[in-house]
C-alpha cells in the first residue's frame, strides 16, 4: 500500500496520534467523527420531541423536560454540528488539498481550535447534569428569562463561548491559508468555488463571532453580578440583547449555508462533466451574501417592538440578500444544461438540496415581507423554514460532499445502491416531517410549545411519522458509510473524474498531501 | 374562514401574491433541473458542452429577481403601514403578560383574563410584560406583538365577526409557555356593553368582595396547581391548608405548617419557602393581586380538602 497520512508515523501513537496531530486531514476527521456523534445525539432529541408532540397533553415527558430537549436540540445542532459543520470537517480536510498546499497556515492553531471546540462541547454537555439542571431557554438565550431561570444556563453559555473562539480561530486560519498558500499559478479566479465559499465564510467567522462572545459575557455578568445591561428594572433593555444576539447569529446563518453552496458548486461540474456556468457570478455572490448578511439581523425582531423605521429598513435589506442566493440557484441549474450527467449519490443529494433550499429560500420571502411576517413570526412556519434551509440545505449538501469526498478521505468507495436508497428515504422523510409545519405555522401553531390545541393534531401526527422515516434514512446512510470504511471497494485516486487538485493526489493523500506541489495553469473545472 | 378582522384579508392577499411568485420560481427551477438531469444523462448525452456563462442571462436573472423582491417588499411594507396606523376612535385595552397568563385592563378599570371586544370596533392593545418576554398572537386576526418588560408595544385590529378565537403566547417564556393560552371573545355591541357596564375595577361579577374560585381560574393559578391532589408544574393545593409541608428555605430543608400566613407569603414572596420537589419558578403576585384578592385566594385554598 502506498504511504498515506493514516500510516505515516508521527510523534505519538494511538488516540494521541489524532488528538495531538497538527495534520489538517486528521483534524478534519476529528471534527467529522465528533460531529457525527453530536448530530446523532441531536437527532435523538428531535425524535423524542416529535414523539411527545404526537398527541396534545403529556405523552411521555414533563414540560420542563421538553423545554430542556428543544434547547439542547438547538444548541447541539447549531453550535456543535452545523456551524463547525462543513468548514471545520470537510473544509479542514479539503481546503489545503484544493489549493495545492501542504497544510493550513497555522497548523498548531488549527489543533487548538479543535481543542476549544471539544472543550466547549464538553462544558455544554456537563451543564445538563450539574447545577440547576439542563438549560431551558432555547438556543437563543433570550433575556430576561435566561437571567431568571434557575437552570444551568451559565455553564452552557460558557461552552458556547469556547466554541465561538474555536470558530473565530478557524476563520482566521482559513482566510490566511487562502491568501498565502495557494499553489503556483492558482490565481484568485482559478480557485475552486468551494474555496471561495470557505473564504467568504472565514471572514464572517472572524468578524461576527466576537460579537456573540461579548454578548454571552454580558449575559454571564448579568447572571452572576446583576449588572443590569438587559434588566429594565435597572435601566437595561431586553431588546438590546436581541440586537446583539442576532448581529452574530444572523451572519452565522451564512457561516452555515455558504460552505454548503460551495460544495454544491464543486459537485455539479464533476457529475455533469462540464465547466460551471457563471463562475464569477457564483464567486462574487458568495462575497455578496457574506457582506449583506451582516445587515439583516433585524428581521428576527419584526415583532419585538423595534421602531417601524428599523423594521422597514431591515425588511428591504433582507430582500436584497435574497438576490445573490437566487443567482447561485440559477447558475447551478444552468450548469446542468447540455452536460453529460451521472446521477450518482452526491448528485442526487445536490438535486435534493436545490429543491429543498429553494423551498426554504422562497418561504423566507413570506417572512421577509412585514405584513406576513407578523402572522408567521414565532410559529411552526419559522421552524419549517429554517429546517428547510439548514437541514434541507446545509445538511443535504453536507451529505452530498460526504459521499463525494468519501473515496478521497478513506481510499474506499461507499456502496452506491444502499446510498441511493438512503438518500431517497431521507428525502421522503424530510418532507413528511417538515412540510406539514408550514401549514401548522400558517394556522397559528406557536413554536416551542410542549402542549397544543387539538385542531393542530393532524399536522403533528404526520410530522412525527416523518421523523421516523427521516431517522431511518439517516441511520441507513451512516451505516452504509461506516461499513464501506471496512469493506468498500478500493477507490482510485480520481473515481469521479474530478479536475480540482485534491483528485491529483493519492486516495487517501500522503501526509504532506502531494508528492510534488502541482502547478496550476487553468481554471478549476476544465473539462475541454 | 376569512374576514375575521379588517387585517385578515389584506395579510392573506400579500401571502398569496408571494406564494404565486414563489410557486412559479420553484416549478421553473425544479422543472428545469429534472428535465436537464433526464435529457442530458450520460447514457444519452455522452459529450458535454462547456458553456462558461452568458452575460445577458446573468443580467436577466439578477435584474428580474431584484425587481420581484422589491415588489414583494413594497406590498409587505404597505400592508404593514396599515397594521401600524391605529384609527383615532380605537378602544384602548391594556395588556399585561406574566408567567403564564394574560390580564386585559379596560379604560373603566375592568379587568379580564379573556380579551372581550365588541364587533366592528377598532381595538388598540397596549402590551407590556411584568416579568420576561412574551408575545401576544391572535392567529385568526393576523396580529402579533411582543410583550417586553419595561416598555409598551401596541397592535390594533377591527373584528368583523362575532365568535371566540385563540390567543397564544408566541415568545418562549418558560415552563408554562404552552399553557399561556386564552380566548378573544368578539361580542355584539349590546352584549359587550352589558358586560362592560357591569364589570368595574372593584368586582368582576357584581358581588361585594373578590371571588376566590373565579380568581383561581382567572389569574392563571390553575395552569400550574391542581385542586384534585395531582401534582402539575407546582404542588397541588388540595388539603394543603393546615397540613405539614416540607419546604426548602435558602436551600435548607425544613418542615412547616401551612398556616394562613404561609399561604399568603407563598403568593407575595414565593421564592422564600419552596415546596420540596418543585422548581422555584412561581412568579410573585406582589402588586399583581390586591390585598382583598389575596385574602379571597387564601380563603379559597382553605376550603380545598
Amino acid at each position: 500500500m502506498k504511504s498515506s497520512f493514516y500510516n505515516t508515523p508521527g510523534k505519538h501513537s494511538g488516540l494521541l496520534a489524532w488528538v495531538l496531530s497538527t495534520d489538517h486531514k486528521r483534524i478534519g476527521l476529528l471534527y467529522l467523527s465528533c460531529m457525527t456523534v453530536f448530530f446523532l445525539t441531536g437527532m435523538t432529541l428531535g425524535l423524542l420531541m416529535r414523539l411527545e408532540l404526537i398527541a396534545p397533553g403529556r405523552t411521555l415527558m414533563a414540560a420542563s423536560t421538553y423545554n430542556a430537549l428543544f434547547t439542547l436540540h438547538g444548541v447541539i445542532m447549531i453550535f456543535l454540528f452545523i456551524i463547525p459543520g462543513i468548514p471545520a470537517a470537510l473544509g479542514n480536510f479539503m481546503l489545503p488539498l484544493q489549493i495545492g498546499a501542504q497544510d493550513v497556515s497555522f497548523p498548531r492553531l488549527n489543533l487548538l481550535s479543535w481543542w476549544f471546540y471539544i472543550t466547549g462541547a464538553a462544558v455544554a454537555i456537563t451543564s445538563l447534569f450539574t447545577g440547576g439542571g439542563a438549560p431551558d431557554t432555547g438556543w437563543t438565550f433570550y433575556v430576561p428569562y435566561s437571567i431568571r431561570t434557575g437552570t444551568n444556563v451559565s455553564l452552557a453559555v460558557f461552552g458556547v463561548f469556547l466554541m465561538g473562539i474555536s470558530s473565530t480561530l478557524t476563520g482566521l486560519n482559513f482566510v490566511t491559508t487562502i491568501h498565502r498558500l495557494r499553489a503556483p499559478g492558482m490565481s484568485w479566479f482559478r480557485m475552486p468555488l468551494f474555496v471561495w465559499s470557505i473564504y467568504a465564510t472565514g471572514w464572517v467567522q472572524l468578524l461576527a463571532t466576537p460579537v456573540i462572545a461579548i454578548t454571552l459575557l454580558m449575559l454571564m455578568a448579568e447572571r452572576f453580578f446583576g449588572v443590569g445591561f438587559f434588566d429594565p428594572a435597572k435601566g437595561g433593555d431586553p431588546i438590546l440583547f436581541e440586537h446583539l444576539f442576532w448581529i452574530y447569529s444572523h451572519p452565522a446563518v451564512y457561516i452555515m449555508i455558504l460552505p454548503a453552496m460551495g460544495a454544491v458548486s464543486e459537485i455539479i461540474p464533476v457529475f455533469a462533466r462540464r465547466t460551471i456556468f457563471g463562475y464569477k457570478a457564483i464567486a462574487f455572490s458568495s462575497l455578496g451574501i457574506a457582506l449583506f448578511g451582516y445587515l439583516v439581523w433585524g428581521h428576527h425582531m419584526f415583532t419585538s417592538g423595534m421602531s417601524d423605521e428599523a423594521r422597514m429598513i431591515f425588511s428591504l435589506l433582507t430582500f436584497l440578500v435574497a438576490v445573490p442566493s437566487g443567482i447561485k440557484v440559477f447558475n447551478w441549474v444552468a450548469s446542468m444544461y447540455k452536460g453529460s450527467i451521472r446521477l450518482d449519490t452526491p448528485f442526487l443529494y445536490v438535486m435534493a438540496f436545490i429543491f429543498l433550499f429553494s423551498i426554504g429560500g422562497l418561504t423566507g420571502l413570506v417572512q421577509g415581507a412585514l405584513a406576513t411576517n407578523v402572522h408567521v413570526h414565532g410559529t411552526y412556519f419559522i421552524v419549517a423554514h429554517f429546517h428547510y434551509v439548514m437541514f434541507g440545505g446545509t445538511a443535504f449538501a453536507f451529505f452530498a460532499s460526504l459521499h463525494y469526498w468519501f473515496p478521497k478521505m478513506s481510499g474506499r468507495m461507499y456502496h452506491e445502491g444502499r446510498a441511493r436508497v438512503a438518500a431517497l428515504v431521507l428525502f421522503v422523510g424530510f418532507n413528511t416531517l417538515y412540510f406539514p409545519m408550514f401549514i401548522l405555522g400558517w394556522q397559528g401553531m406557536p413554536r416551542r410549545y410542549y402542549d397544543y390545541l387539538p385542531q393542530y393534531q393532524t399536522g403533528h401526527v404526520i410530522a412525527t411519522i416523518g421523523s421516523w422515516v427521516l431517522a431511518t434514512g439517516i441511520l441507513l446512510m451512516v451505516y452504509n458509510l461506516l461499513r464501506s470504511l471496512k469493506d468498500g471497494e478500493k477507490a482510485g485516486d480520481n473515481p469521479w473524474g474530478g479536475t480540482t487538485l485534491e483528485w491529483k493526489t493519492t486516495s487517501p493523500p500522503p501526509a504532506e498531501n502531494f508528492e510534488k506541489i502541482p502547478e496550476v495553469t487553468t481554471g478549476p473545472y476544465n473539462y475541454k | 374562514m376569512h374576514g375575521w378582522t379588517n387585517l385578515s384579508s389584506s395579510v392573506d392577499s400579500v401571502f398569496l401574491f408571494i406564494m404565486g411568485i414563489s410557486l412559479v420560481l420553484l416549478v421553473g427551477v425544479t422543472g428545469a433541473m429534472v428535465y436537464f438531469a433526464v435529457r442530458y444523462r450520460r447514457s444519452k448525452h455522452p459529450h458535454a458542452e462547456n458553456i462558461e456563462g452568458n452575460l445577458a442571462l446573468e443580467i436577466v436573472w439578477t435584474v428580474i429577481p431584484t425587481l420581484l423582491v422589491l415588489a414583494i417588499f413594497w406590498v409587505g411594507w404597505k400592508g404593514f403601514v396599515y397594521m401600524r396606523t391605529v384609527p383615532q376612535d380605537a378602544m384602548l385595552v391594556k395588556v399585561t403578560a406574566r408567567m403564564w397568563s394574560w390580564r386585559f385592563t379596560y379604560e373603566n378599570g375592568a379587568t379580564s383574563e379573556v380579551l372581550k371586544v365588541p364587533v366592528n370596533q377598532p381595538v388598540k392593545l397596549a402590551i407590556t410584560s411584568s416579568d420576561v418576554l412574551h408575545s401576544l398572537s391572535i392567529p385568526a386576526f393576523r396580529v402579533k406583538e411582543d410583550a417586553v418588560p419595561g416598555r409598551e408595544n401596541y397592535l390594533w385590529f377591527q373584528p368583523e365577526l362575532t365568535g371566540s378565537y385563540d390567543l397564544f403566547c408566541t415568545e418562549y417564556c418558560g415552563m408554562g409557555h404552552s399553557a399561556m393560552v386564552t380566548k378573544v371573545e368578539v361580542m355584539s355591541e349590546q352584549d359587550f356593553n352589558a358586560w362592560y357596564r357591569g364589570a368595574t375595577g372593584k368586582a368582576s361579577d357584581g358581588r361585594s368582595g373578590p371571588d376566590g374560585v373565579k380568581l383561581f381560574a382567572d389569574k392563571g393559578c390553575s395552569a400550574c396547581h391542581s385542586i384534585d391532589g395531582s401534582p402539575k408544574v407546582g404542588p397541588t393545593l388540595k388539603g394543603v391548608s393546615g397540613h405539614r409541608v416540607t419546604v426548602l428555605t435558602g436551600g435548607k430543608e425544613r418542615e412547616i405548617t401551612a398556616t394562613d400566613a404561609y399561604l399568603r407569603k407563598s403568593l407575595v414572596d414565593p421564592q422564600a419557602d419552596v415546596v420540596k420537589g418543585f422548581p422555584p419558578i412561581m412568579p410573585s403576585q406582589k402588586g399583581v393581586l390586591k390585598d382583598a384578592e389575596i385574602d379571597a385566594l387564601v380563603e379559597y385554598m382553605k376550603g380545598l380538602h
